[in-house]
């Protein structure tokens, strides 16, 4: 299976042909269940179309925010990042990949009484940026991070 | 149906740390098979976590989180016995629940 994997990588050059592949419909419409998922901003292909698509307008970096993940990701298909906020009246934490297919891996809406922070694992295709994009008492602000990728984890 | 997940629930000084290991492909939709078509997407597209009916967290995922998701955040207000249940539904329209007990 990792054999495949490696071929599919090579085979295709890279990820603007898989990228082409999601907007070509792979993410079929009309999946009743999945209401309430936000479809536009998991198509968003970089941060500020991300921002929009969540329903603001421009983000502002903030040291309130931290990135916790190693520096150098041996395994691209699982990477570990914890993303915490000291920002008052935190909302929601999502988390970015800049230079995956898609950037936006995952969202997150924190209720009040819940710990603004989250660990979660992501897939990295290659070193990227990543950006934690937070809302807080309804603006939206962010952090970025450079994170090495050893072996890419498009393939999953 | 898929498999259940591994919920675990302790108190952490005054908050409730909840990690979960779901048991989920993560299919991207991005891979392709041996005879070069592509594999369909398939993955958690919500999340839901809910102690005494009250949601406390909730989470949108996209494929990019990888196989077999970690999850693991903290809550305040719970105290030991509570229960705590996490649902996930994908983008096949699959759903599990699963549920612990705070220790």
């Amino acid at each position: 299976m990792n054999n495949d994997r490696r071929k599919v990588l090579k085979g295709t050059g890279g990820m603007a042909v898989m990228g082409l592949a999601v907007s070509a419909g792979l993410f079929k419409p009309g999946s009743a269940w999945a209401q309430n998922w936000n479809k536009a901003a998991f198509e968003t292909k970089n941060t500020a179309d991300t921002v929009k698509a969540m329903g603001g307008s421009a983000a502002a970096e903030s040291k309130d925010i931290v990135i916790t993940s190693p520096d150098i990701a041996e395994n691209g298909a699982v990477v570990p990042f914890t993303i915490s906020s000291r920002l008052p009246r935190t909302e929601s934490i999502a988390l970015l990949v800049e230079k995956n297919p898609n950037v936006l891996a995952a969202s997150f809406n924190i209720p009040a009484g819940t710990e603004a922070g989250v660990t979660t694992r992501v897939k990295m295709g290659q070193t990227s940026n990543v950006t934690a994009l937070v809302k807080a008492d309804g603006k939206f602000y962010y952090t970025t991070k450079e994170v090495k990728v050893t072996m890419g984890g498009c393939g999953g | 149906m898929a498999d259940p997940m591994k919920i675990r629930a302790a108190m952490s000084g005054d908050k409730v740390e909840v990690k979960v290991l779901m048991s989920h492909e993560m299919e991207t939709g991005q891979r392709k098979d041996s005879k070069g078509a592509a594999i369909p997407a398939h993955f958690i597209q919500s999340v839901t976590a809910t102690h005494n009916g009250k949601v406390v967290l909730s989470a949108e995922w996209g494929p990019a989180v990888s196989k077999n998701p970690f999850l693991s955040f903290k809550f305040a207000g719970g105290k030991p016995g509570d229960k705590v249940s996490i649902t996930w539904t994908d983008n096949k329209g699959d759903k599990r629940t699963d549920e612990a007990t705070v220790s």
